[in-house]
């Protein structure tokens, strides 16, 4: 399969920490890959790095063959990588609706200064794509009064709004009880599916990445300790010494 | 959907308005002049503040507006005041199309003191340019309006109020398009995450930009208007207190309600007068003891006398806000 994001020789030090060791990585289109490692082992600066938050120190990022190393969120968003946070970015005190028209008027063409946020067309595409997601009826709430996992939900939203080539989730189930993280994930996978071609998330839970994930990378201190088919990965001796604790 | 009035009905009002100045005693005319002009670029910093920066040197575009308008007025001799609002909008604005994109990357105190700071480089400029009057100024004539002079204090007077209150009202109406419309949804947005702003493809220093370059143009207009009413300017135009006396009145609004600027703007120019007429030795702390008064029983301003929160208005009318489905606890 052809990829749809190649890195190459990626590196990026704080100070003395490494936290990305010369990574090569081919993303395939059309892949569910997860991102595993200890924290601190490298995974979020990798998305934070591919979707344009940190400029790498050497190495390249190709999207489609175009270089996306020193581009800005905004142009590598534009260019068809979208993200959800692993603390929900949203606008707090606008209601989910609103975070969703936030996001879908920026589509396109420039933003109108006349039209009306709250256009039926707008606002309708709004509630389609909370529907999805079974939010619907909480489309009027603002977002100061949802829950933490609704949260995370109404930010995957947004970041599939501009139907992206490449989404990162970056712990999609984190602060989700046990109970609701197998639902939760069914959603995301569920609604992610007519839209998002590739879908990389970042996740610390075992369970989830042998469930949803076509294949797993695990990091370790900024290097790819492992990677390929959860079962593989997931045995790796390396990967349970370092990343799972013998945790299966 | 969000309520609101129809741009037709605020047409009406403004109309209303306009032809209430024919009632007014003469020397409400002149202090509905001046509320108008400072609401209009009160306005302006409240259309700012909704990308969460506040600007405390608005008197720039304000002194950019007056002395462009007099150095027009004088060279040319461009009386007729629409053309002068016109006029001061434009040098207001070019001010602001320079300014905005450089000031934008910049946010909270530093957005404040930079925009203080550029215009108190501009009044300095101002004291010491000896061609523009330098501390004292210099005078122009008397407005006129499509070709009609007028003799009568009394008519001068009329004439100024209405194109004032027309000019901000049209401004008012336009404002509340601005905050109804996606690019007023995503100002709000710039003010909370604007990091978010860029993830979703959006440029949040483009956003504060624009409303940056609306801010200069009312503030330029604003300076045309006191220009014609006073029909002298100096660098007091530019100086820190003529812009703190604009934040004000954006404060005494509220951000809200677009009406609320204006009635901000005539309470306090009516507290200002009387407490200058009946107590001339302590009117400052009268004014002092009302904004206090203001901010602690309506510290989110005018408007909320009449405003209610905007997202209680909108769920008293779907569903109830406890015992559902996701709500926090």
């Amino acid at each position: 399969m052809t990829p749809v994001l190649s890195v190459r020789r990626l590196e990026k030090r704080f100070g003395a920490v490494v936290a990305a060791d010369a990574l090569t990585l081919d993303i395939p289109t059309g892949q569910k890959i997860s991102l595993i490692g200890a924290n601190g082992a490298g995974k979020t600066t990798f998305v934070n790095m591919v979707t344009g938050y940190l400029k790498p120190d050497s190495g390249t990022i190709l999207l489609d063959g175009i270089d996306i190393g020193r581009r800005s969120p905004r142009s590598v968003v534009r260019l068809g990588i979208s993200r959800s946070f692993q603390i929900p970015q949203l606008f707090v005190e606008l209601t989910a609706a609103e975070n969703l028209t936030v996001a879908i008027s920026g589509i396109g063409t420039r933003m109108s200064l006349r039209a009306p946020a709250e256009a039926q067309g707008r606002r309708d595409e709004a509630v389609e794509l909370l529907e999805r997601f079974g939010l619907a009826d909480l489309a009027d709430r603002p977002i100061s009064e949802l829950a933490g996992g609704v949260r995370k939900l109404i930010d995957i939203a947004m970041a599939l709004v501009r139907r992206p080539k490449l989404l990162l989730l970056d712990e999609p189930t984190s602060g989700v009880s046990a109970e609701e993280k197998f639902t939760t994930m069914d959603r995301v996978i569920h609604a992610v599916a007519p839209d998002a071609a590739t879908l990389v998330f970042v996740e610390h839970d075992m369970e989830i990445v042998s469930r949803y994930a076509d294949r797993v990378v695990a990091f370790y201190q900024g290097r790819i300790l492992a990677d390929g088919a959860p079962a593989e990965v997931l045995n790796n001796q390396e990967v349970r010494r370092y990343v799972t604790g013998g945790v299966r | 959907m969000r309520k609101g009035l129809h741009p037709l009905v605020m047409i009406a009002l403004v109309t209303a308005v306009t032809l209430f100045g024919r009632v007014l005693p003469t020397w409400t005319l002149s202090l509905a002049t001046i509320a108008a002009s400072n609401a209009l670029i009160a306005l302006g910093i409240v259309v700012l503040a909704r990308t969460g920066n506040v600007s405390f040197g608005q008197g720039l575009f304000f002194a950019a507006g007056g002395y462009g308008v007099a150095l027009i007025a004088n060279a040319w001799g461009l009386t007729d005041a629409v053309a002068q609002v016109i006029v001061g909008a434009a040098c207001g604005g070019l001010l602001g199309l320079v300014i905005g994109p450089l000031i934008a990357r910049y946010s909270g105190i530093f957005f404040g003191m930079l925009t203080l700071a550029l215009s108190m480089v501009f009044y300095g400029a101002l004291v010491k340019s000896t061609a523009l009057g330098g501390s004292d100024g210099f005078n122009v004539g008397r407005p006129s309006l499509f070709g009609m002079s007028f003799t009568d204090p009394r008519e001068a007077d009329f004439m100024l109020y209405a194109v004032s209150v027309i000019v901000t009202g049209f401004a008012g109406i336009a404002a509340t398009i601005l905050f109804r419309s996606e690019f007023g949804l995503a100002s709000l947005a710039v003010r909370e995450n604007n990091l978010r702003v860029e993830y979703l493809g959006l440029s949040a220093n483009r956003i504060i930009s624009i409303n940056f370059l609306i801010a200069a143009i009312f503030a330029g207009a604003s300076g045309a208007f006191a220009l014609m009413a006073q029909r002298h300017i100096d660098p007091q135009f530019a100086y820190w207190t003529t812009s703190g006396e604009f934040v004000f009145v954006a404060v005494l609004a509220g951000n809200q309600s677009v009406a609320a600027v204006f009635v901000a703007s005539m309470a306090l120019e009516l507290v200002r007068s009387f407490s200058n007429l009946y107590l001339p030795n302590t009117w400052q702390l009268v004014l002092g003891v009302f904004l206090l008064g203001v901010i602690l029983f309506l510290p989110r301003g005018i408007g909320s006398l009449w405003i209610r929160d905007r997202h209680k208005r909108r769920i008293s009318a779907t569903v109830p806000l406890t015992a559902e489905r996701g709500a926090a606890p």
